[in-house]
């Protein structure tokens, strides 16, 4: 029968409507308002899962964040997620879910043989075998065993967003404490950001509609506040929103869910599946309550067996019957609320068995009332039922809580619903690195020193259980926030929101480990850690072995390392190795806590930075026109650059080589905007550069230009360029087109660090200038055709620059030359690169002007012998190894990584210098980063090698392959035979100068 | 050819021990370190038959891995961190140089520093070679780790891809295979096809922001299960006889004449006249405490995992371009780690805009895991060096010797590590291996510098 354990009335959902679902391939209905747990227990489903470890059958083990059992994989792909919590995904139409970590199925698992052999699977086992032969071996299989869900296997089409809010109070939790903090702020004025992971305010209300807050009952309460919240302009509530991390001086992040709960063809296109907030926060309130702790006891894991508030949970709020016959186990008096109301939803209820020796508090004393049967000072010795639980168990214990008497009363149940005491959630608080202290009373840790300013905990997360107190306590924490915020009270303010007492569960009495009729370890588990199926005998053996650290057991053990993180099983596993070393529990101490809270999607940490838009992609005016000629392009940092021009035919070889031979015959045109470009201003700018070039710049007159090199502190080649004298206080230096962002970082950090009194201002003109470069014996022919400039080498000589009009555009102009040929870079602001750049071509067409790529600048400079930092230089190499001595002021007294230069390794004849290399044939070209050695052998390794080819190509101008490398001792070994030995074959070169084409420069003057 | 020698004969003694007597159960292991020290039976050694055997006895009879000893005045060498670097360093003084009467200092929990945080990748394929000789010795002795520590430390040679999505990388790629070879080291350079092949999850779609023009792979390279390496260091050392102290905080370093004479502990003064520090990011404190400077800095360095999935990816997967790497665990989790925190710091945690970085190269090169969700994120602080090499070496104090400036990748050198500080330590010089990496080369200039050539240095 359809939700046949669904109730006639009650609970916060909307019977007028149905929803359908499937599970494992059957199809279920339940209603707007259910969670997918809700639901498949309102239609008898409680086996969900499979654990870890040894496949038990698990089933809906709690009804939030918690929950260590019912994970399923939800959707198909594309869209599918495994490991998600049924209880805390929202029902829609349509949804699919379907079990994992199961074959064949679900009822029937395979690997479920674990279990039988886990005698021979204690924690550990793995570490002490599978040795021999090797571990490779046994991975596989046991990698497949592992793992719960399944990634998906297409590309996620969803999108996500990532957003910043800034407030004056974060109040995490809407609960009832989160609600009286965040109003009594709100009404003050103050900008209050409320995120609740759940689809609803209310929290732990929900589960309790009926109890009173000033006077009215409690739904009504969380209803009006919820109003009252959204009235006021500065306060934000946001649902289904999970602060997940807690960072130093109040930055937090918020995952929001948005549109995870609507059917899929019914989700809102313009809206991103899920957002992330990232928060800072003046003030934060932390209302985020408290998870009920399980007691262990002897096969505590079947379906069947659920927290006693959440067996409540699913009764109240979702007016659903978790069972038909039912037995509560508690060791506190909160147990005795799921009792009444199972029996009060005309649940069959066996017993309470109450671990306590006398049942006390107004609860039980209710219950009594009632005539509900109570069995204190007894134990559940152990259940029964494979996939659902069949029975439980009971005997009394002594008085020390140690030991049983008798084999145990069976009493039939489908359903036991247990409670151990409440643990505050202090996740977040101790990820902020607050400390806590434990409660002896409560018999839980609750935070004690703060390690945040402006940072309040309240209520059931403060360990402040009665509702009332909990009000009170979170009303103070609002208005003190909203105070210190700035926002001053009017003295006509409400009052507190006043409830009574209800919620409190002392006294409690500290089990940890609930005896049975064998010791622990034999005959059945105790366990600690369902998902990863950790038992009480799991947490002796490591303490046996000597894993004592409470550290040492949760990682020998993975006690609390798996999904949920240990929720409901860390306090638990401290508590039994703290009875069990004889230690007071506070000694034995907590694991870190560390973020997030509940897991995060990966696409919400990538927000919009993923595809094109994961890194900007930077291009050039020029782009276009570059992309129109059928240009190929290369990734220069986050630049686009044109790489080579093919024509229709070509290949990449001979389009380079066409494009090579033209500039130097004729007139070449290369897109140089990427270079990076940063203006040094100021009455230091001179002696700022002089510290930070290896050479003088401060000499350096108006109007002319100097080719620099900059070191790092050790001395190595960190960035090269050339650098202009616009005005006495103002230069343009060019950077390499990767390293300009590290460049101005560089700079900066020596302004603003070391040299903070020198006036020097910095500004990046990258991208407001385009910059075109003309080389070749026709360059100047062309420029003075379509500028207004002096091009005779008496007023525009080499290494100088001049301003004036280029196509009509006001220019710059540069006559600086990485080719080797007379060339002239034209810079002009960037709106007019493509128009300036258009007239060239047109206006170049008379002498063939060629556009060139990257590769065949690469190609011209190595013809010269000019180095590309990063490709000459890998941060190993000084300017005396690359044969730049004359870089290096000697008269300077200093500058940036000058006293490294002179240390005695520095100066050893054998570094690693720049040298040409030709090959022995002429034509094989060498592959860049091929190695070289002494002798063509073929020796056993290590084989000792003397250099390696930073740059290699086919020079057309050349007519050979010609090649520069970094060789230890090459300066002095010219004409030298050396051999590169690749993976096929061996390569013999001679080692040369760097210079291969017109070695004594003067094709540079026309 | 010693090291060769000794090779063989560790070799030897492995293989005897792991024929396994059936009717006892019982190993001849007489000659494994494990076995012989003083607290040690038979029952002590781990095998799928004593595991077994145990079983019947509820594992109730298994001993402690290593005993918890109160701090004796005086030891012949003291070691402090008891991360995996100086446990291994102590478990080598013992077995290569006799030295017994030792003790490893740990501030707090064995393992707890960077070895139990890091993201466990293993390779050795360094460009220079001097890193190449260090971090393959490691290697070699990584292929008999389990066995020679009688404790399964999982090493899974799933093999290391190194992606290239430019031209530089490609270069570089080139550069450090063709190095590799002729060091003697496995490597291949593949290109994009060939890298889909090797890891399927791999996305070669046009159109990437940064799409993979091919890899380097090492398939010896690989991941290591982190704790293990430290308790079974740990386990095999105390069977030695090495004495290791947890929850003893060094806080003072006495020296005399230029001589270390003990050390300060929150368990009383130590005396010693060789001290070995091991202590990664801790490493610029005590060598205050010493009285001499270090060229380290200490920064954060954060990983996180997913929650478990069954097999998804089968490799290590690096990428200097996007900056992250990541590999599957065991359990199924994938483990990613990333670049270090922008700032110097002691707090153990990592930056969230770091985690946003690094998950979006994550997305990017794996567009599959973009709904896989972090299940836990941490941090470590590593020790950087100037040129991003290790300095394992004397210092200024004599007797006093340091092992640091592993920075964001001595995980995978750990056994190489703590063999050659031994080496160090026990004969007051360094070995061969490790000589290169003194602390002098600050001054003198001989860097090893692995910044350009690894990129992402894990
Ligand atoms: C997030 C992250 C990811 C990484 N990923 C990789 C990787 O994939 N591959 C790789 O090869 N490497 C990786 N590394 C680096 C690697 O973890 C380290 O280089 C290596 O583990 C260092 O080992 P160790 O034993 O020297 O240091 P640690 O394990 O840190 O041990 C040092 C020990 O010294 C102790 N100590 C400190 N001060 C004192 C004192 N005063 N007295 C006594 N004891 C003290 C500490 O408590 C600590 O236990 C990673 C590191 C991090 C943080």
């Amino acid at each position: 029968m359809a939700q046949s354990f669904r109730l006639p009335e009650g609970g916060v959902i909307d019977r007028s409507k149905s929803l359908r679902f499937s599970f494992d391939g059957r199809s279920y209905e339940g209603h707007p308002g259910d969670t997918l747990a809700s639901a498949l227990l309102a239609n008898g489903v409680h086996l969900v899962g499979r654990s870890f470890k040894y496949h038990r059958p698990r089933g809906i083990f709690s009804a939030g964040a918690e929950e260590p059992n019912a994970l399923v994989q939800l959707g198909e792909d594309p869209r599918t997620d495994p490991n998600q919590r049924a209880t805390q995904v929202e029902l829609f139409d349509g949804l699919t879910a379907m079990p994992q970590h199961c074959w064949p199925s679900l009822e029937f698992d395979l690997n479920e043989t674990a279990s039988l052999a886990s005698r021979f699977l204690p924690s550990g086992f793995y570490y002490k075998t599978f040795m021999w032969p090797n571990w490779k071996l046994f991975e596989g299989p046991i990698r497949h065993a592992a793992g719960l869900g399944r990634a998906p296997r297409l590309p996620d089409p969803d999108r996500y967003d990532k957003t910043y809010a800034h407030c004056d109070l974060l109040v995490v939790g809407g609960g009832p404490a989160g609600l009286a903090a965040a109003l009594a702020a709100g009404r003050r004025g103050a900008r209050v950001l409320l995120v609740e992971q759940d689809s609803t305010l209310g929290g732990h209300l929900l589960s309790s509609p009926d109890s009173e807050i000033d006077g009215q009952p409690a739904a009504e309460w969380v209803e009006a506040a919820r109003a009252e919240l959204e009235s006021l302009p500065e306060v934000r509530v946001l649902t289904r929103s999970t602060c997940f991390a807690y960072y130093d001086h109040n930055f937090l992040g918020v995952l929001e869910k948005v549109t995870d709960h609507y059917a899929p063809y019914s989700r809102p296109q313009h809206l991103p599946r899920q957002r992330m907030w990232k928060v800072r926060a003046a003030q934060v309130v932390l209302a985020s309550g408290a998870i009920e702790r399980p007691p262990v006891f002897r096969d505590n894991d079947r379906p069947g067996i659920m927290l006693a508030s959440a067996a409540s949970a699913y009764l109240r709020r979702w007016g659903v019957k978790p069972g038909g016959r039912a037995l509560v186990l508690t060791n506190n008096d909160s147990g005795y609320r799921a009792a009444l109301d199972l029996k009060n939803a005309g649940v069959d209820l066996a017993a309470v068995i109450d671990l306590r020796l006398a049942a006390e508090g107004p609860l039980s004393a209710q219950a009594r009332d009632e005539g509900i049967p109570i069995r204190s000072g007894h134990a559940v010795t152990g259940t029964q039922g494979h996939l659902r639980l069949r029975k439980a168990f009971v005997a009394p214990m002594d008085g020390e809580g140690r030991r049983v008497f008798g084999g145990g009363e069976p009493i039939e149940c489908d359903l036991l619903a247990v409670s151990g005491g409440w643990n505050p959630t202090v996740h977040l608080f101790c990820q902020s690195k607050g400390s806590l202290e434990w409660d002896e009373q409560l018999a839980c840790f609750r935070p004690a020193r703060s390690m945040q300013r402006n940072q309040a905990v309240v209520g059931g997360a403060n360990g402040t259980f009665a509702l009332g107190e909990a009000l009170r306590e979170a009303h103070a924490a609002g208005l003190q926030a909203a105070e210190a915020a700035g926002f001053a009270g009017s003295g006509s303010e409400r009052q507190a929101p006043r409830a009574g007492g209800e919620g409190d569960f002392l006294p409690l009495r500290e089990i940890y480990l609930v005896p049975s009729i064998q010791p622990v370890g034999q005959g059945g588990k105790h366990f600690v850690d369902q998902q990863h199926d950790v038992a009480a005998s799991d947490l002796l053996l490591a303490l046996r072995e000597g894993y004592r650290s409470i550290e040492h057991v949760k990682r020998y053990t993975t006690t609390g390392m798996a999904t949920d993180q240990g929720k409901t099983s860390n306090v638990n596993a401290i508590g039994i190795v703290a009875e069990h070393l004889g230690k007071p529990v506070p000694e034995v101490g907590v694991t870190t806590f560390r973020p997030p809270y509940t897991a995060v999607t990966f696409g919400a940490f990538a927000g919009r930075d993923v595809d094109g838009l994961l890194d900007p992609e930077r291009t050039t005016p020029m782009h276009g026109w570059h992309q129109a000629q059928g240009a190929a392009f290369e990734d220069v940092g986050q630049w686009k650059r044109a790489w080579y021009y093919p024509r229709p035919g070509e290949d990449m070889h001979t389009a380079v080589a066409r494009e090579v031979k033209a500039t130097r015959d004729s007139l070449g045109i290369l897109d140089a905007t990427t270079l990076g470009k940063i203006e040094v201003r100021g009455p230091d700018a001179a002696r700022f550069l002089d510290l930070v070039y290896t050479n003088m710049f401060s000499t350096l007159k108006v109007g002319r230009c100097r080719y620099g090199l900059m070191l790092k502190e050790d001395g190595m080649v960190f960035d090269d360029g050339v650098t202009s004298r616009l005005a006495e206080d103002r230069f343009l230096m060019t950077t390499t087109t990767g390293g300009a962002a590290n460049v101005l970082d560089w700079l900066e950090e020596w302004l603003q660090t070391e040299w903070p009194e020198m006036k020097v201002y910095l500004t990046s003109v990258t991208e407001q200038w385009a910059t075109m470069t003309i080389s070749g014996p026709k360059a100047k022919a062309l420029l003075g055709e379509v500028s207004d400039l002096k091009l005779d080498s008496e007023t525009f000589p080499h290494m100088s620059f001049a301003e004036g009009r280029v196509a009509g555009v006001k220019a710059r102009v540069f006559r600086i030359s990485f080719t080797g040929e007379m060339s002239f870079e034209i810079n002009v602001p960037a709106r007019y690169g493509l128009a300036v750049w258009e007239t060239l071509i047109r206006a170049g067409a008379k002498y063939a002007i060629t556009p060139y790529g990257t590769e065949a600048m690469h190609v011209l400079r190595a013809e010269k012998g000019f180095i590309i930092v990063g490709q000459e230089t890998d941060g190993s190499v000084t300017p005396l190894d690359l044969g730049m001595n004359w870089i290096v002021s000697k008269k300077k007294p200093d500058f940036l990584g000058r006293r490294s230069l002179f240390r005695p390794d520095m100066q050893k004849p054998d570094r690693k210098q720049l040298v040409g290399i030709e090959t022995e044939d002429g034509r094989e070209v060498l592959p860049e980063g091929a190695q070289l050695v002494e002798s063509n052998g073929a020796a056993r390794p290590p084989v000792p090698m003397v250099g390696h080819v930073t740059s290699s190509y086919w020079s057309p101008n050349c007519g050979k392959a010609i090649a520069l490398a970094l060789v230890k001792g090459g300066q002095a070994r010219m004409g030298q035979r050396l051999y590169a030995p690749l993976a096929d074959r061996t390569v013999a070169c001679t080692i040369t100068e760097p210079v291969f084409f017109d070695k004594a420069g003067e094709r540079l003057h026309g | 050819m010693r090291l060769k020698r000794w090779f063989k004969a560790a070799l030897h003694r492995r293989v005897a021990a792991d024929t396994i007597q059936p009717e006892t159960g019982i190993g001849r292991c007489g000659t494994t370190g494990w076995s012989e020290g003083a607290a040690t039976g038979m029952n002590k050694r781990y095998s799928i038959f004593s595991l077994a055997r145990n079983a019947f006895s509820r594992h109730e009879n298994w001993q402690e891995a290593w005993r918890s000893p109160t701090p004796k005045p005086r030891y012949d060498a003291v070691i402090i961190g008891g991360g995996g670097h100086g446990l291994a360093t102590a478990y080598y003084l013992a077995k290569q140089h006799g030295m017994t009467n030792i003790a490893v200092l740990e501030r707090g929990w064995l393992g707890g520093g960077n070895t139990g945080r890091n993201t466990t990748i293993v390779r050795s394929n360094y460009l220079w070679d001097e890193s190449a000789a260090l971090y393959e010795q490691a290697m070699k002795l990584w292929e008999g780790l389990s066995r020679e520590l009688n404790y399964n430390v999982m090493f899974s040679q799933r093999g290391v891809l190194n992606l290239a999505h430019n031209l530089h990388d490609l270069r570089e790629i080139q550069r450090r295979v063709n190095a590799n070879r002729l060091n003697g080291i496995d490597g291949e350079v593949l290109d994009a096809q060939q890298v889909k092949d090797f890891c399927p999850a791999i996305d070669l779609r046009a159109g990437g922001r940064y799409p993979v023009l091919g890899a380097s792979l090492q398939r010896r390279g690989g991941t290591a299960r982190h704790d293990a390496v430290a308790w079974g260091y740990a386990r095999a050392a105390d069977a030695l006889g090495v004495d290791i102290i947890q929850e003893c905080p060094v806080q003072g370093i006495r020296v005399a004449d230029g001589k270390v004479q003990g050390v300060e502990t929150a368990r009383g003064y130590i005396e010693t006249n060789k001290l070995g520090i091991v202590v990664a990011g801790h490493s610029s404190l005590l060598a205050e405490m010493a009285g001499f400077r270090l060229p380290v800095q200490s920064v954060p360095l954060q990983a996180l995992v997913s929650e478990p999935v069954k097999p998804a990816i089968n490799c290590v997967v690096m990428s200097g371009a996007v900056h992250a790497y990541i590999s599957q665990s065991d359990k199924g989790e994938l483990v990613i780690g990333a670049g270090v925190d922008k700032y110097v710091g002691y707090g153990q945690r990592g930056s969230q805009p770091v985690t946003e970085e690094t998950v979006a190269a994550i997305c990017e090169m794996f567009p599959i895991f973009r709904r896989m969700r972090m299940m836990r994120q941490w941090g470590g602080i590593v020790d950087v060096c100037p040129d991003a090499s290790p300095i394992i070496s004397k210092t200024p104090v004599e007797g006093i010797y340091i092992n640091c400036g592993w920075g964001t990748g001595g995980f995978k050198a750990t056994p190489g590590s703590g063999w050659a500080f031994a080496h160090t330590v026990a004969r007051n010089e360094p070995h061969p291996l490790n000589a290169p990496f003194t602390l002098d080369r600050y001054r003198t200039g001989y860097l090893i510098d692995e910044h350009g050539a690894a990129a992402v240095a894990h």
